[in-house]
Order: structure tokens, then sequence, then C-alpha cells
């Protein structure tokens, strides 16, 4: 892990239903926290590439999230839509250390908008 | 006593706190590499010789005694010359004078220590939890105590549903005690399984008889002079008369700490096994190292070696950590786990069921290598996976067969159709109605078959869970070569599997499946968890077959029936509360109007469908927004559903100069009934009064135009982009046959559309004639299909809004997890 990250501990694994996501409210916008089927945690900030929607609604699957507003595919590890969409969410680093969640907001990246229609 | 080859020179003194399979397993290796360097005193709390702790299940399940278990007899240490001292303590360590004294009193000197302390069951602190019948399993004393308290028969609760947990209630179950497991989490071995393959294990465990209760907190362990039951946080008590306690193990740093060494979680030590006197080695379960603990047996004997060389007065050998695999020794129960199979960035699933022979199988590929594995049922491949995640061998090679494990390979087995030809005539194809090769092949040519559905009619193979249709498509084709013109093949549900909706829900009756793992592992789902398309038609698949059975799925639901309210563009929600037959009061508008001020809300809309829609309310406002219209009379409206809607009415005979009938009175009975069931899209009602057909009933999913003599029933139409109006269905007398008519007609669209079928294309589909046959034709079956949507409903009329405004469900969805900055 790059040292140079300082962590923000923002509650446990536990607080994140399995299939599920949780918000987190930061002065970079929200931030959506994801927990996989397989107890995977990753970060997106809450914003559909395509039109804003907030990917944390969304049904997770595999590593991925649904948006609820046109149904783009999103990819929980990097913030990409899954093709033939294109743009990207933004992303923010995640671990998890003995149950906690951490998040590294000032390594956040923003995202890159999609095709911009809907 | 061994020779000496120098005996003039003093050897130096080596000292084992510990005679367990770490401590000893030091010694073996070290008595290989340098065989004369030390005189060694092992001290064991136990009264045994050495003996292989890991097989403490099989003699307890019976199938092992404790001698074939013992790992070096006394005769070992003799022929070695160690000093064995069993059934003493180590109590003190003095390490300035490098010595240490045991519980009998008795110093012995060291030039070198080593602790190997190993571990103790973590008995959870709730009152109780001390009382005679409430063991751990971590020696051969617990599985006495087990043992004798199996012969006396009676109830066992084991507390832990990981490996040692499972492994103690199959035993006990063995040995014929009642057995009831309590696992806190929702999946069994959660940290080594993924959520299918504990579900698996769980069908596996019950199918012998044992109960498993997840999501099982413990409160209490009850009991006068000895345990008698055990009472859970949700008030729930079990008779229990031997208790086990397995839900983890804590190091045993005691020794070390009072010495004054560094200790977190365990005694911690560098990569040479070193802790923090140069003069003393660690290995096992009593250790820290880089911050992990183990409780496996693999990576202690990796750390033997280590403290072996290191012992030896070698310097280069050094621990850099495990990366572990288990396996659950439970007879007849297969499973394996290795590495991180949690999945993640850039990370490759490869998932294989078979669904017939119980196995689960995926492997975790990155950059292609292995990082984990999860295997069920079939396990044998389970070394060549680890071993290969272990060396980081390049899989691109393997890549598309790897799943099929290391034997996979020759022609039969990549060729399905040649496997098929070469298999004979008695072997079973479709094993749900025991049809083979050889009756299948026969149909075939002696009754002309030229299709799938022609074989189903007439053999019954693949007619019942479909595993076996590829097979079958196999067999045409062999049979008859260049005449099989293949099937016309319907969509297949979603890119997760091959099966269209029709064949899931066939399987999901006769399977009797009952959870979206259980469908996805017998009907071979290539993903590990679906996706947005197949989870929710699942949830609804088996929330129709199982009414008050199966627990609804939330994380499958789409947002707005999660959250009970319509998702906007901006992210807000808008709610709509129900108007019984498009009727509202002062009382209603009064509460309506408050909660638009109280919230700000922006936008107030009539709707369509006679009601009233507050947009623009924040997702953490909704409990609140719903708790003051409940407080008011009213509940959800379910605008958000797959699920019944609205039904509109105009005011009929009660003010209406032309009307015939109450259309608003039987518009407020029919909604009263059809509310809240769940249907495979939106259900629109409408009651006109009379054939002006002021409420538009006749593009409506069931619309009822009143007219003197009676009722006629309109079915099949929507508005939206492609307008159809309704085909008569019938026409009625009474109230009464409405309301039968209704209830059947939704069950008959709940039980036969795919999901997100609405049901005019679903009437298209099937036809007017098949739906009239089903509703007007057969009165019986009309009565049936009614009683069935009743059952149903009585399970579904409570307003999920209240049940949300007084936090009692999903508390979570509403309130964000932290803010920051």
């Amino acid at each position: 892990m790059d040292q140079s990250i300082s962590w923000i501990t923002v509650g446990s694994v536990e607080d994140i239903p399995r299939q599920g996501s949780r918000v987190v409210r930061t002065d970079f916008g929200d931030i959506a926290l994801f927990r996989t089927v397989a107890d995977e945690v990753y970060a997106l900030e809450d914003r559909c590439p395509h039109a804003g929607g907030p990917l944390s609604q969304g049904i997770v699957h595999g590593a991925r999230v649904t948006c609820p507003l046109h149904s783009w595919v999103i990819d929980l590890a990097s913030g990409e839509a899954v093709g033939p969409d294109e743009g990207c969410a933004g992303h923010c680093p995640v671990r998890v250390v003995d149950g906690a969640v951490q998040l590294g907001l000032a390594a956040f990246r923003p995202g890159r908008g999609g095709c911009g229609h809907g | 006593m061994s020779t000496h080859t120098n005996p003039s020179t003093p050897r130096e003194r080596l000292v084992v706190v510990g005679n367990g399979m770490a401590g000893i397993r030091t010694l073996e290796e070290l008595l290989a590499k340098a065989p004369d360097r030390y005189d060694i005193t092992v001290f064991g709390v136990e009264p045994h010789p050495n003996y292989n702790r890991i097989m403490l299940s099989p003699v307890l399940a019976g199938e092992k005694t404790f001698e074939q278990i013992v790992l070096n007899g006394r005769d070992w240490y003799e022929t070695n010359g160690i000093n064995l001292l069993t059934g003493d303590r180590v109590e003190v360590i003095d390490r300035a004078n490098r010595t240490v004294t045991a519980m009998s009193g008795l110093t012995v000197p060291y030039d070198k220590l080593l602790i190997a302390t190993g571990s103790t069951p973590f008995i959870i602190p709730v009152p109780g939890s001390t009382l005679p019948g409430v063991v751990g399993f971590r020696d051969l004393a617990d599985v006495d105590t087990m043992l004798e308290a199996a012969a006396r028969g009676g109830r066992a609760v084991v507390i832990g549903g990981g490996l040692l947990g499972l492994e103690a209630a199959n035993g006990l179950k063995v040995k014929g005690m009642d057995v009831t497991v309590l696992h806190l989490m929702d999946t069994l071995m959660e940290r080594q399984l993924d959520r299918s393959a504990g579900a698996l294990l769980r069908h596996e465990l019950e199918r012998r008889g044992i109960a498993v209760l997840t999501g099982a907190d413990t409160a209490e362990i009850v009991g006068n002079e000895k345990v008698s039951a055990v009472r859970l946080k949700n008030g729930q008590e079990l008779p229990a008369d031997l208790v086990v306690m397995a839900v983890g193990i804590r190091p045993n740093t005691a020794l070390g700490k009072a010495a004054g060494l560094a200790c977190g979680r365990g005694i911690q030590v560098d990569d040479t096994m070193t802790t923090s006197d140069p003069a003393i080695l660690s290995v096992g379960e009593c250790v820290e190292h880089r911050g992990q603990t183990y409780g496996l047996v693999a990576p202690l004997f990796e750390m033997a070696k280590v403290a072996a060389a290191q012992l030896a007065g070698g310097t280069e050998a050094a621990y850099t950590g495990s990366v572990t695999s288990t396996k659950l020794k439970v007879t007849g129960v297969d499973v394996f786990s290795a590495g991180d199979f949690t999945g993640g960035k850039d990370c490759e699933d490869i998932v294989f069921r078979d669904a017939a022979r119980g196995v689960y199988k995926r492997v975790v590929v990155k950059e292609n290598r292995i990082l984990g594995a999860v295997l069920y049922g079939d396990t044998k491949d389970g070394g060549w996976y680890f071993q290969m995640l272990k060396d980081g061998t390049e899989v691109a090679p393997v890549r598309d067969t790897l799943i099929f494990g290391q034997s996979f390979g020759g022609e039969g087995a990549a060729n399905p159709k040649a496997a098929v030809a070469a298999l004979p005539d008695s072997a079973e194809i479709c094993g749900c109605n025991g049809v083979c090769k050889g009756t299948i092949v026969t149909a075939i040519t002696e009754k002309g078959l030229s299709n799938l559905d022609e074989v189903r009619a007439h053999t019954k193979a693949s007619a019942s869970c479909g595993s076996c249709t590829g097979q079958v498509e196999q067999l045409l084709a062999l049979t008859l070569g260049d005449g099989y013109a293949g099937e016309a093949k319907a969509k297949p549900m979603c890119k997760c599997t091959d099966r269209t909706h029709d064949e899931v829900r066939r399987a999901i009756t006769a399977l009797d499946l009952k959870s979206i793992p259980d469908v996805m592992q017998r009907l071979e789902w290539r993903t590990p968890d679906g996706c947005h398309h197949c989870r929710p038609a699942l949830n609804y698949y088996l929330l129709c077959e199982w009414p008050g059975e199966y627990k609804d799925d939330s994380r499958s639901r789409y947002i707005n029936e999660r959250v009970h309210a319509n998702i906007q563009k901006d992210g807000t929600y808008s709610v709509v509360p129900r108007m019984w037959g498009g009727l509202t009061s002062a009382k209603e508008l009064r509460a309506i109007a408050d909660v638009v001020d109280k919230f700000a809300i922006p936008t107030v809309k009539v709707t369509g469908g006679q009601r009233i829609d507050l947009f623009g309310v924040k997702k953490e406002d909704l409990p609140a927004v719903w708790a003051d219209l409940n407080a008011a009379g009213m509940v959800s409206g379910h605008a958000y559903a797959k699920g019944l809607r609205t039904v509109k009415t105009c005011v009929g005979s009660e003010w209406c100069r032309f009307g015939t009938q109450d259309s608003t009175g039987l518009g407020v009975k029919l909604e009263r009934m059809t509310w809240g069931t769940w249907t495979p899209h939106k259900v629109k009602l409408a009651v006109s009064g009379c054939p002006r057909n002021c409420a538009e009933a006749t593009i409506k999913d069931l619309g009822v135009v009143c007219v003197d003599s009676g009722y006629e029933l309109h079915v099949g139409g929507n508005g939206g982009m492609h307008v159809r109006a309704c085909d008569l269905l019938v026409k009625v007398e009474t109230e009464a046959e409405v309301l039968e008519y209704t209830g059947a007609y939704m069950q008959l669209y709940r039980e036969e559309a795919r999901y997100l079928e609405r049901t005019a294309p679903w009437l298209e589909r099937v036809g007017l004639d098949h739906i009239k046959r089903r509703l007007v034709d057969d009165a019986e079956g009309r009565a049936a299909l009614n009683a069935r949507f009743l059952f149903s409903q009585s399970f579904s009329q409570d307003d999920p809004w209240a049940e949300r405004a007084s936090g009692s469900v999903d508390r979570h969805e509403f309130a964000p997890l932290a803010q920051v900055g």
C-alpha cells in the first residue's frame, strides 16, 4: 500500500450489506462504498459517468454495479463503464484493515463523462 | 540415548515448551539437520505423546482411534535422546538466568528456548460460559468429554460454523446426538467459502440431519449446575446437554508476555522465527509473524523448517508468511479452498457447476495466475490449483480447460458429441425421469421424432430440470444425422445462463429450488452471483412459487422496489400514497399538504392513476415522510412496483346519472384485494360505471365495464409505447364473480408470464383462447387459481412504508455510512 496516503476509517465491512452499497459524504461529493458477494469492498464517486445517476442505488453483481437510471454497467475496481458504453466514474482508494473500511480520499481520482445523452 | 560425535564438548541445551505439532515438527527437522547439537527437553501439558491434532475430528466421528493419530510415540523421544516431560506446564521463563520453571517445581536451564504453546479455543464471554457441559474443541480431553456426552445421547449445540465447529457437529451427529450449529454470519465457513459453496455445504449438513441457524448471536448459556440451553439475542432458546464452542482460537501468549517478550495478538517473531530475545524462538499458532497469526497446519510446518534451520546454525532460511489452503474433514463432504477467492480488480472468475454431481468450482485468475480457488463436491484438483497458486504458474496455456482439472483432456471429453456417442445404451441421460440413452434413441427412430419438444413429450427426457437438454440434442443429432435441423432457440434469460425464462421456472418447480444460490448452482450459472437481468427475475419466480416460504432478497431488487419509492433523474425520490379507487379525503389531503411543507417538497402532481405524486424527496427523508403519511392512515401506493399499481374508477351509480353500477365501490374492493401483490410487470386495473368508459378501462391490464345486466371483464390492454386495447374475456353478473375472475387472472399472469412481460404481450404470446380455457371454461381451475392468489396475498399485504418508517426494516438504506471532511 502507498504509505503517502492517509487513510480515514469510515465504518466496518459489516455496515455495508453484501451485494449492496453505502454512501459516505465527503468534500469531493458522495462516495459510494460497495461490498460484493465475495466481500470485496470498492469505492467509487456516487455518480454514473453517463447521466450522473447514483451508483450506490444500483444492483451489485460480481464486481460490477448497474446504474439505476439507465442500466449502464460500471466495473467497481476501475470505475470504467463496461462496453459498449464509454466513460469512467470517479475512483477512490479503499482498503479493509481488520474489518474497518478505510478511504484514501487524498488520492481521489475524478471521473470522465460518457456519451452525454439521457 | 543417542551417541555423541564429540562427547568431550558439552552440548547446547534446547528446551521446547509445547509438545504439539509445531514444536515437534521443528525437532524432527532439527534432528535431520543437526542430530547431535542439542540436549533437548520437551514440556507438554497434555499427558500424551505428540499426536496429530487435526485428526481429532475423525477420532470424534469414530473413524480413527487415538493410537492411529499418534505422530511420535514415547519410543521416538527415547531413541532421539529427548527428555519428554508430559503433564507439566512451564510457568516461568527467567531470561536473565536462561532457565524455565515448571508447575512441578522443576527448573531446567537452556541455551536456546523454543516456545510452541499453540492456542486455546476462544470462549465467548457470555453468562454461563463456564458451566460444566461447555467445551472447546482443541485436545483429546475435549474429544473425551464430547464422546461421554454423546454416549448419553441428547442435544448438542455447536457455537461456530467454521471448520472446527462443523467437524465437531458432524462427529456428534454421527455419534447419535441431535445437533444444532449456531453461526453468527450468514454463510458457513465464510472465511473459506463463498456464498454458493456455503449454501451447498449447508444443504448437505441439513440433509444429514444437522440443524443450522445462521445470523445466530449467542446471548447466554443457561443452566444451574450444568448447561441446559443456549439463549440467543433474539430470545430464541435451544435446549442443550452439551455446548461446543468453536468460534475461533487465541494464541497462547501468556508465558511469552510474562517473560517480557514482544507480543501482539501472538508472540512476535521475525523471519527467522526469533522473538525479541535472540535466545528464544517461537513457532506455531502462538506466533504472530508480519501481523498474521495462523491456525492451520501447513504454515506451522513451514515455520518449523525455518526455526530448525536457525537452531541448526544456518542463517539462510527465512519464513515469509504462508498462503493457506483448507479442507473440511467431514467424510463425504468435499470442500477445499485456497488463497484469495474474493476476486477484485482485473480478476477473472472461472465458474464451473455440475448440478447432477453437486459440484461447484470457482477459480479466481489475475494476470494469468491463480489467485484463489473454492471447490465443493469435487476437490481432487485442489492440490493442483494450490501448487500453481503458490508457484505463480502461468495458466494461459491451459486457461480454457483449467476449470475442468488436471486430468482433463482427450477427445471424448473435449467433444460432447463424441462423449454422448461413446455412452452405452444403458447410460442414464435424464436423472429426473430416469430415461436411458437407448430409450431416447429408440423413441427417435421408431416414432419419427425430430426435435426436443417431441422427445420430451414421448420420453420425458429433459422435461423436468432440463440439465440434460444438451445431451438429448446430441442424441437427436447423432440419430438423425443431417435430418436434424436443430432447435429453434428461445432467447436465454441473460448472459449468465443458456436457459430460457420458461426453462428456469420449470426447474424451480421440478427441483424444489428455494433460493437464488440454489437456482444458480443447480442450473449451472456461469457467473458467481448473476447480473441485474437474472437476479430480479429469479427473485420474482421464487417469490411466486413459494409464497410465505421464500425470503425476499432485497439485493436482487431494483432500487425502486428496494426502497419503496421512485428514483428520479437527480437521485431524489417520488412518493405516491395509495388512494383506494381514487378516493381521498380532507384529512388525507391535509396530511399531504403538511408533509409537503415540512419537507420542502418541490413538486406535487396528480398522476394518471388518480393519486398524488410528491417529487423531489431526499432519500434520507423517506422514512419520516412515510411516518407522517402513515399517521394519517395512508399506505404505500406501490407506484414503483412490478405489482398492482392503481385501480382507476369513475364515480358510477353513486353520483353519475348514467352510472349502472357502483364502480367506485367495486374499484375499492378490487384494490383492497390485489394491493401488495408482486407480478411479472406492473398491473393497472380500472372500473368504469357505464360503457362511456370514463375510467379508460379497456386499455388496462384488466378493466371492468359495468353494464345494466352486470360486468364485462376486459383483459390484456395497456397505454404506453404500444397501445393495445383489451380483449373481452367474459361477462359476469355479480361483484363476487368479478373478484374471483380478477384473482384467477392475476394468478395465471403471475404463474405464466415471463419477468418484465406485461399482460398485453403475454396474452398475444399465449393467445386469448388459452386464457379463456383456463379462466372461463374451467370453473374449478379458476377457483384454484383464485385460491392460490389469495393465499399468496396473505403474505404480501403489509405496508412496506410502515415497516421502514419504524426503522425495523432496512434502516441502513436511508442513512449515509459516514460524513468526512
